[in-house]
């Protein structure tokens, strides 16, 4: 690609931003609003909080955390998506329990979790877990069911069974389901962690955040919102990357279909 | 070889039972190429499925060399006829044929040689590196024929695998299939709906009724081994014997198990033995 072309994908991604940005400096340039601070404060507290220690002692730990979760959501909502989408038996037990489960919203458990995992790292990630294990667990379910019969006719008589079966036919024919999921969780992720930060935490991004506003040091706190922005910004770009890598074939299957 | 006997297939629903396949039985010879050949709707896939093991029977048996089939057999492949979906989508061509390969556990060597050799005879030797979806619909038939043969079976199953090509195409692949068999012995059923098809592929045509399903006449096919799509086609003897299933498939139409076996009796010999000159 060169430079040009480069630039012609990225300019219009990059304009609403700056829109955006350009009409917030502006209309809080002169504000006096105690609790609307012009942008150009918050952008100089921004690189006098985010920069140094608070990056290692805050922003490090909360990524992690979601890291931990994230992934622990992704192996058991597919693990258990597999098994349910695979084996009517199990969706028939399982289906309304889970039902039951998806309707709670994760922050209300947070204080029942706190009860049995404490207030450490365990909670937090559990937290995390315990949401956004739902979307990626439902569409695994249906990515697995959805398995074209010709295809699954084809592995039977070609004596492709068992985990081979798993690994080449199942998982990478639900896999374009199960990364919608994960992309849905990604978001859900990413609330939870400054979630279960504000409830009781000593260090993390939520914990921070919410230090700031009992503080008074508002400038510090909308900068905190500012780089949750931008981390999710980051990773949903980090995310789109790795899927346009897992799901080249997908696209590509899509784009022919659409051709003719 | 291949022994069909009174093989039956009931479906059963929640409210009505389904009898596709009444009573079927033939054999078919090792090295033989067999077409099958009925009415839309008569239960072909049914039967290919019964045999290929994919679907347990009602009633008879299915044996591959002596031995009844219960679920897919070793030495059986099967084409089918959606290649769109009978392809993985997320592999290249080559990991396509060499996939089922993996099972045999013939070693590094010779599953690439098997993988070389089967993309050359199906004339995809410059297409390993491409998508299933990159292709045209022949092409992608052409890769499930490769997979087949790279699969080495002693017997190819082939469930209407050319219905969905344009006519150019399927008369290539037609080709193909007929040197194909002659290359490598291989036992070949052949499934269409084309009676043009039946006649010109096989040295059989198994004549299927309408449901639920009894066979309705064995035809030899007595055209020379050598054959080309211009003069096998426009010779007198393949005119007639097309008039004949032709017309038994127009009968088959109205006849099925259920109304009785009087008429496959009836079936005229006369027309099949008139032309010997």
């Amino acid at each position: 690609m060169t430079v040009l072309a480069v630039l012609r994908r990225v300019l219009p991604a990059l304009g609403l931003p700056a829109v955006l940005f350009a009409v917030w400096w502006y209309a809080t340039a002169d504000s006096t609003d105690f609790f609307v601070p012009p942008l150009s404060t918050i952008l100089e507290a921004f690189g006098k909080v985010w920069t140094g220690e608070r990056l290692l002692s805050d922003v490090v730990p909360s990524l992690l955390r979601l890291a931990a979760g994230y992934l622990l959501a992704v192996v058991v909502g597919v693990g258990l998506g597999l098994l349910v989408g695979l084996r009517r038996a199990v969706r028939d037990v399982l289906e309304p329990v889970l039902e039951l489960f998806r309707a709670i919203p994760p922050p209300v458990l947070v204080p029942v979790i706190m009860l049995f995992a404490g207030i450490g790292d365990t909670m937090k990630v559990i937290v995390i877990v315990s949401g956004c294990v739902w979307p990626i667990l439902l569409n695994t379910v249906e990515g697995v069911r959805a398995v074209d019969e010709v295809l699954s006719d084809t592995c039977r008589s070609y004596g492709i069974t068992g985990t081979a079966r798993l690994r080449h036919l199942v998982l990478r024919a639900a896999s374009p389901q199960i990364v919608t999921g994960m992309r849905q969780s990604l978001s859900i992720g990413i609330i939870l962690m400054v979630i279960s930060e504000m409830f009781a935490a000593s260090n993390g991004l939520g914990f921070t955040i919410v230090q700031f506003q009992r503080s008074f040091a508002i400038p510090e706190m909308w900068s905190g919102v500012l780089l949750l922005g931008i981390l999710g910004f980051l990773l949903s770009l980090l995310f789109r990357f790795a899927e346009n890598r897992v799901l080249a074939w997908y696209h590509g299957l899509r784009r022919a279909r659409r051709a003719p | 070889m291949l022994d069909v006997r009174n093989l039956r297939k009931i479906y059963t629903g929640r409210n009505r039972n389904v009898e596709a396949l009444r009573n079927l039985t033939f054999h078919i010879g090792a090295g033989e190429l067999v077409c099958l050949v009925g009415p839309s709707g008569c239960g072909k896939t049914t039967l290919l499925k019964c045999i290929a093991g994919l679907l347990d029977p009602t009633d008879g048996e299915v044996l591959l060399e002596g031995r009844p089939v219960e679920g897919p057999p070793p030495g059986m492949a099967v084409v089918f006829q959606e290649y769109g979906r009978s392809l993985f989508a997320w592999m290249n061509v080559r990991d396509n044929v060499a996939l089922p390969l993996r099972r045999k556990k013939l070693g590094k060597a010779r599953t690439r040689e098997l993988v070389d050799h089967a993309l050359e005879v199906v004339g995809l030797a410059d297409a390993h590196q491409a998508y299933p979806w990159q292709l045209s619909g022949g092409m992608q038939q052409r890769v499930a024929i490769a997979r087949a043969v790279a699969f080495e079976p002693k017997v190819l199953l082939m469930d209407e695998p050319f219905a969905a090509v344009d006519a150019q195409t399927r008369a290539e692949l037609e080709d193909l299939i007929r040197r194909l068999w002659r290359e490598l012995g291989v036992t070949v059923l052949f499934v269409t709906h084309d009676i043009d098809e039946a006649v010109y592929l096989g040295q059989r045509t198994i004549i299927l009724s309408t449901s639920p399903t009894v066979v309705q006449e064995d035809v030899t096919i007595d055209l020379p081994d050598e054959r080309d799509q211009l003069h096998t086609r426009s010779s007198p003897r393949f005119a007639e014997l097309r008039a004949h299933v032709y017309e038994q498939i127009q009968r088959a139409k109205h006849h099925s198990g259920d109304t009785g076996d009087q008429m496959a009796d009836r079936t005229p010999g006369p027309t099949l033995q008139k032309t010997e000159h």
